[in-house]
């Protein structure tokens, strides 16, 4: 095992957790401010994809794609926010649970009507597709190294909004105590449509990034949903700190456990032995450390509300 | 008799006749059909004693419901063709599997309970598709039904009957259950945890009882479910069917004895429905479940019995305080 692998996987495990953590990040704001189990949010991660691919058909421009992804995604959001999530804040998470279900089965038979059952095409613009040589003989795909750039710009300003806005300062008040934040002022309903908004553009962002080397198909959002959900439970909810350090843990464990386990497997025991038991234990990987988690902190690494 | 007792003693009467009028009126097909509710009705009662009477939302149970199967269909594949073998097998292998997970995730609470118990699930989930010599990802043909001494399962009507007894069964053992002490402290966790604590109910263990006794009725079905479709396959595990029979769940009654049995028969009869009529079944589906959320939250059995239904805000850990 080289050293080149592994840096080769620890970046593709940093380009898949910080993509995660786009999608977390909203979610996590939206379960901590208002306390909502928002499983459609998969779904605006979906719409993300399908309509950068759409742009990117018409347009031949990947950052038209994008920039028209999160622009529409953001009034998907909106209309989503103000026709049901804003009912739902009263409700148990039962009833959440089963509304955003709702709004899943919705979403996928609209985006079926739309671009029909098959997955589409979304082009890695041509700039793009080719290798960049990072250290001697170490080549790393470009768009790649694309995706961690705008990931991390993101998440810091992400991060700069939360910590050192006003704006930051009541989303924080709104996520650790909600009903304190009303009795100050804080206009929640507001903020709260902000924060889903803000969540809705920011999955339309890593579904169009993550698009072109993913499939663009309908079931997209729920699978990617489970590890978003585990992203923000291993953090805390609520917490966007938590949401960062969940996804990069997620994405690396993630990541290694696909490419290195069955290897070391292949070391220890019989090869079919390793060849079916290696891709199983990658893909509980994460379930084993979110379990693993919570039995030891049972609200999280860094729960929001202490 | 009771009103309640009337439906039953109806609904009972029309189940039984079904199959033999339906051959009258061109419908054989449908006996296969209803037999399918059966056995999701009988899945969809099990989830509703942690779910509904517990108050624990756990989104993971469909991995019971598939090692049941899968259970049969290994043990077929070895050569064990009893029923008499396989299905306590199957409620065996699910009950301890349930036991299991059930044990680390009733530690935590509310959502986080709803996520580990996912995360447990998909852990099953993604074992089973891991077994390349029970076919993986692609699932696995069963070649027979199980044998049961007596009773011909691949005649249709047998095994229709056969479930029926199963699910009424079921469903009067959960009733026992429910009236009993265990039931009725099982219920106090749900309406106040720490209270039923310091009166000395041991609260965990109450817990990990139902959600065992609940994974092990799943098992049950999951056989069932083997044995109906001949085939079983990982996709039966996948977390959307959790979701689904949660839906089951809560559109037919939480925390109602026949909520779990009314909440299968009508999604499967609106998706068969809607798939015949539609090919994009899912949207009015959705908008059907969005209006139930906005203006039945009690499910439709809790539109008709309401005072005895649960409120389902105060399910244990999901209470939430009002804005």
């Amino acid at each position: 095992m080289s050293l080149i692998l592994i840096t080769e996987q620890l970046l593709n495990g940093l380009q898949f957790g910080l993509m995660l953590f786009l999608i977390a990040a909203g979610l996590t704001l939206v379960f901590g401010i208002m306390d909502i189990m928002n499983l459609a949010h998969g779904s605006l991660y979906m719409a993300g994809a399908y309509v950068a691919a759409e742009t990117m058909q018409r347009t031949g421009s990947f950052t038209a794609a994008i920039i028209v992804a999160v622009g529409v995604t953001a009034l998907v959001g909106i209309a989503l926010e103000i026709l049901i999530m804003r009912k739902l804040v009263t409700r148990d998470h039962l009833a959440q649970v089963l509304g955003s279900y709702a709004v899943i089965l919705i979403a996928n038979d609209l985006v079926k009507m739309i671009w029909g059952p098959t997955p589409v095409m979304l082009n890695m613009p041509a700039m793009l597709s080719g290798p960049v040589e990072l250290l001697p003989d170490f080549l790393y795909p470009a768009f790649r190294l694309m995706i961690i750039a705008v990931g991390l710009i993101v998440a810091l300003a992400l991060y700069a909004f939360v910590t050192k806005t006003r704006a930051g300062v009541l989303v924080r008040a709104g996520a650790s105590n909600r009903q304190m934040a009303t009795l100050m002022g804080v206009k929640v309903p507001v903020l709260f449509l902000g924060v889903f908004t803000l969540g809705a553009a920011l999955a339309a962002l890593a579904g169009s990034l993550l698009g072109p080397i993913t499939a663009v198909q309908i079931g997209m959002g729920e699978e990617i949903l489970i590890l978003v959900l585990v992203c923000i439970v291993i953090g805390g909810i609520g917490s966007i700190r938590g949401a960062f350090v969940g996804a990069l843990l997620v994405g690396m464990v993630d990541t290694a456990g696909r490419a290195f386990l069955p290897m070391l497997l292949r070391n220890v025991f019989p090869a079919d032995v390793a060849s079916s038991v290696g891709p199983t234990l990658a893909a509980i990987m994460i379930y084993v450390l979110m379990a693993g988690v919570l039995v030891f902190r049972p609200s999280g690494l860094f729960p929001a509300r202490g | 008799m009771s009103t309640s007792r009337i439906f039953t003693v109806l609904a009972l009467a029309v189940l039984i006749a079904f199959p033999l009028l339906a051959p009258l009126y061109g419908m054989e097909f449908y006996i296969s059909f209803v037999r399918r509710i059966f056995i999701y009705a009988l899945a969809a009662s099990a989830l509703n004693l942690v779910l509904g009477y517990g108050g624990l939302v756990a989104l993971g149970h469909a991995a019971f419901f598939g090692a049941g199967a899968y259970t049969v269909g290994i043990l077929a594949t070895e050569g064990v063709d009893s029923g008499l073998i396989a299905w306590p097998a199957a409620m065996l292998v699910s009950g301890l599997l349930a036991f299991l997970t059930g044990a680390v995730s009733l530690r935590t609470r509310g959502v986080y309970f709803i996520m580990i118990t996912l995360a447990f699930a998909q852990m099953i989930y993604y074992l089973f598709i891991s077994l390349r010599q029970y076919g993986g990802e692609d699932g696995m043909n069963l070649y027979n039904a199980s044998q049961l001494p007596g009773l011909d399962l691949s005649n249709d009507l047998v095994f229709y009957y056969l479930v029926l007894a199963i699910l009424v069964l079921a469903l009067f053992l959960f009733q026992r259950l429910i009236n009993a002490r265990f039931g009725q402290a099982l219920m106090g966790t749900r309406e106040n945890e720490s209270r039923m604590q310091s009166l000395g109910y041991p609260v965990y263990r109450i817990r990990l009882t139902a959600y065992t006794i609940s994974g092990a009725v799943m098992g049950l079905a999951g056989a069932l479910l083997a044995n109906h479709n001949l085939f079983v396959s990982p996709s039966l595990m996948n977390w959307t069917q959790s979701a689904d029979l949660i839906i089951m769940v809560l559109v037919g009654g939480i925390g109602l004895l026949y909520g779990g049995a009314l909440g299968a028969f009508v999604m499967l009869v609106l998706e068969e429905i809607l798939r015949n009529w539609t090919e994009y079944w899912h949207m009015p589906l959705g908008i059907l479940l969005l209006v139930v959320v906005f203006f039945a939250p009690k499910g439709l059995a809790g539109l008709v019995r309401i005072r005895s239904a649960v409120d389902p805000a105060k399910t244990a850990g999901l209470a939430k305080e009002q804005p």
